[in-house]
């Protein structure tokens, strides 16, 4: 198999995250928030620069990669769209607003649309369990979230005009 | 606060942010600049006031008036009506559920007659990025109490006197847990905050870090003046963005203030506080999973002992303590061990916080004393179930705990007492459930839960959920066994004794406690293949009564996978084959035509 060659540029932002943290293996889930915050996702290519950057073995980077839900090695769509699934949403109704939403966008958790504008996760309790069930499109909450609204939320991103739905929510 | 005459407190937490209070916050300011009234009056964001199920919450001091469910347009009303004319605005009231009555005061509210806060005393109260307003409210005073009046052994005298136990789940007692770390000789030694709040339900901690950030840097200070640790690391999740921000600012706060760094307050005591980032794992709530994950490994648990006070992060001796428990220590160093044990019941002093979720009134955080009852909690401050539907179960200590029948309602809540109904505290989410809530799919929902988190170190808690898991699945499909009862018992059992740390100690309790308190709906699921509570899809069917289908067709229209056919003003039929069992057509229907078995 070919081997991914990743830019130069971006193995220079890695290399400066890890310097960052002076190179130090016990530092290894920063420099992870870090680069991962810098380039959306933690594909194999960029554990192995990072791995040898800190001195650690690829597989202890990528073992420590796999434990962690928050870091992910598939790139996330450009609105992530996160169904709370913590207790308090669960029971106020979340598990039919994440079935309307993996009909909708014929996905499923984990995956992104083919056009790349939506991924979908469940996470566990973002603590804003008044507004049960809550669902979290980048950074923006919306509460309160019943099955039938999910097709207008989508609708509102796809046209990229967000602002009025958040309204609304 | 400074000089001005009216203050608008608005709550910043996570929920209410949600809910626009940031805009709402920009247009009291705008409408207060519109009427001139920039001098007299200030906008303060605060923490969490707790009564999340009505936010977001303005509250205008000094006459103390209790704003609920305001939106950005109602800023002008605010400012109009009450700044100016001295008028409240009704429409923005809370409206008493029982008597209809409109309170302007919060103290006249059910929901806050019955709490007592300790440790979220500040929380609704100050800013909690200004620390001149913490320690304006004695903040501060605690600490520089025990540097220049106590030892450190009488500091742990008086903690250990007070009876303050873990808030994080196990209630361990905290000052014994404080000696044990200071009679470990080491060179260097270290505080651990636990703010890895993964319990899916309960958000407490993340609203003391957000409502009041320095009790917790004050009481990790003084912690470690009575070990002996000069260091101190906060492990927080990163889902949490707001609570490190502000945690990020109190930090930065109290080094200017002199009261983190070198030499603090001229005694010669060095303290300085980091922040570790978690990423997502409940097992790193367990203090040895989490001493793992700060050092940058997977957050995997090892066997204890060694116990972190001996042996901890980096091989030396740690505390780790949760949010809760630190922010309950700097109010028992001011007004006494003596005053704080008075509280609660023989075993569990003090108060405990409440994350009051699902289907009931008034979702919100609460803090009530050791030994209030359920009933007390769950009718009086939580103001009932939603919808006047009546009450199932309460679920307290999250995928650890159990769930609680009707039975136990009026049993005082304290560690030992919830121990014995089969649950346990946990960190205090306190999930309440209807009659429309099917227990045996909870058993399993907590179950997915544990699966997911499961490390995979040990097999038993690897291995053994996951057939657990499996055996749920088997009875909500319709395909149980009234054997397979018996085998969730014995199974859970063996996970129980047999798994290295509490994520697997624990694991099986929800599916223990719905078999012995709703053992009826089990046999239900597996002899009649029914779900009482209809939610198990796989048991159910939809039909179409002939006699009562007009022949709308908004049935027909609306189903998403065409299972539904039939001529217009003829009775319609559904295909059970394509049905997908949604539940599209019995909500649509006008004429109650869709019947449900």
């Amino acid at each position: 198999m070919p081997k991914i060659k990743l830019a130069e540029n971006t193995i220079q932002i890695i290399k400066d995250v890890c310097a960052e943290f002076n190179n130090s293996e016990g530092e290894l889930i920063n420099v992870l928030h870090k680069v991962q915050h810098k380039l959306g996702y933690l594909p194999a290519e960029v554990q192995e620069v990072i791995a040898k950057e800190l001195n650690a073995s690829v597989a202890k980077v990528y073992g420590v990669v796999t434990f962690y839900s928050f870091f992910t090695m598939i790139p996330k769509g450009e609105f992530p769209i996160s169904i709370c699934m913590g207790t308090a949403c669960y029971v106020r109704g979340a598990e039919q607003v994440l079935s309307e939403f993996k009909r909708q966008l014929k996905v499923e958790v984990g995956e992104s649309t083919n056009d790349g504008k939506f991924s979908l996760n469940c996470l566990r309790c973002v603590g804003a369990c008044g507004l049960a069930p809550v669902v979290m499109v980048g950074e923006k909450v919306f509460g309160r979230v019943a099955p039938t609204q999910v097709k207008q939320i989508i609708a509102e991103y796809r046209e990229g005009c967000p602002s009025e739905v958040a309204k609304s929510a | 606060m400074t000089d001005y005459k009216i203050h608008l407190l608005i709550c910043g937490g996570t929920g209410c942010k949600a809910a626009e209070s940031d805009e709402i916050k920009k247009q009291l300011k705008h409408w207060i600049e519109e009427v001139g009234l920039e001098d007299e009056a200030q906008v303060v964001f605060t923490g969490c006031f707790g009564f999340c199920e009505k936010g977001p919450i303005v509250k205008v001091l000094p006459d103390n008036t209790f704003y609920v469910g305001v939106t950005p347009a109602d800023a002008e009303d605010i400012v109009k009506e009450h700044l100016i004319k001295g008028r409240t605005v009704p429409r923005l009231l809370y409206k008493d559920p029982i008597t209809n009555q409109q309170i302007s005061d919060s103290k006249g509210m059910d929901f806050y007659k019955k709490q007592t806060r300790i440790a979220l005393r500040n929380c609704g109260f100050i800013n909690p990025e200004s620390i001149d307003e913490y320690i304006s409210r004695d903040g501060y005073a605690a600490m520089g109490k025990c540097l220049t009046e106590y030892s450190p052994e009488e500091t742990i005298k008086e903690i250990k006197e007070s009876g303050l136990r873990g808030r994080g789940g196990g209630g361990f007692p905290t000052g014994l847990k404080w000696e044990i770390t200071r009679k470990s000789e080491a060179d260097q030694k270290y505080v651990v905050c636990n703010a890895d709040e993964g319990d899916p339900g309960a958000f407490m901690d993340r609203s003391i870090l957000e409502g009041d950030p320095h009790s917790v840097i004050e009481a990790m200070a003084i912690c470690g003046y009575c070990i002996g640790a000069d260091k101190g690391l906060v492990y927080i999740r990163a889902e949490y963005p707001l609570a490190i921000e502000r945690l990020k600012t109190a930090l930065n706060q109290a080094r200017e203030y002199g009261l983190l760094g070198d030499d603090i307050l001229g005694t010669g005591f060095n303290f300085e506080i980091e922040i570790r980032l978690g990423a997502g794992a409940f097992v790193c709530g367990e203090e040895t999973a989490l001493i793992h994950s700060m050092e940058g490994l997977r957050g995997e648990p090892t066997f204890k002992p060694p116990f972190p006070s001996v042996s901890g992060y980096l091989g030396k001796p740690t505390n780790v303590n949760n949010v809760e428990t630190f922010a309950n220590i700097p109010v028992i160093i001011n007004k006494g061990a003596s005053w704080f044990n008075k509280i609660g019941t023989e075993n569990s002093k003090g108060t405990k916080v409440f994350a009051l979720a699902g289907k009931i009134n008034n979702v919100g955080l609460i803090e009530v004393p050791m030994g209030t009852t359920l009933r007390e909690v769950i009718y009086d401050i939580g103001g009932g179930i939603k919808d006047g539907k009546g009450f199932k179960s309460v679920q307290t200590g999250g995928p650890s705990g159990g769930c609680l029948t009707k039975d136990f309602l009026d049993t005082p809540i304290d560690y030992d007492n919830l121990l014995a109904a089969g649950s346990m505290m946990g960190s205090g989410g306190m999930i309440v459930m209807d009659e429309g809530d099917c227990m045996v799919g909870i058993a399993k929902f907590y179950l997915e839960f544990t699966l997911e988190e499961s490390c995979g170190k040990c097999s038993p808690c690897r291995i053994g959920n996951k057939r657990l898991y499996e055996i749920l699945e088997k009875i909500t499909n319709g395909n149980g066994e009234e054997v397979d009862i018996e085998r969730l018992k014995l199974l859970s059992n063996v996970i129980k004794d047999t798994s290295l740390c509490g994520l697997g100690q624990t694991s099986p309790n929800p599916v223990l406690s719905t078999i012995l308190n709703f053992e009826d709906e089990y046999l239900a699921h597996v002899n009649e293949k029914k779900c009482p509570s209809g939610q198990c899809k796989a048991l159910l069917k939809y039909d179409i009564i002939e006699d009562l289908c007009t022949g709308c067709t908004l049935c027909f229209r609306n189903c998403p996978v065409g299972a539904i056919t039939g001529e217009r003003r003829q009775p319609h039929y559904i295909d059970q084959l394509l049905c997908i069992k949604c539940g599209v057509c019995y909500e649509k229907c006008k004429f109650n035509a869709i019947k449900l078995s």
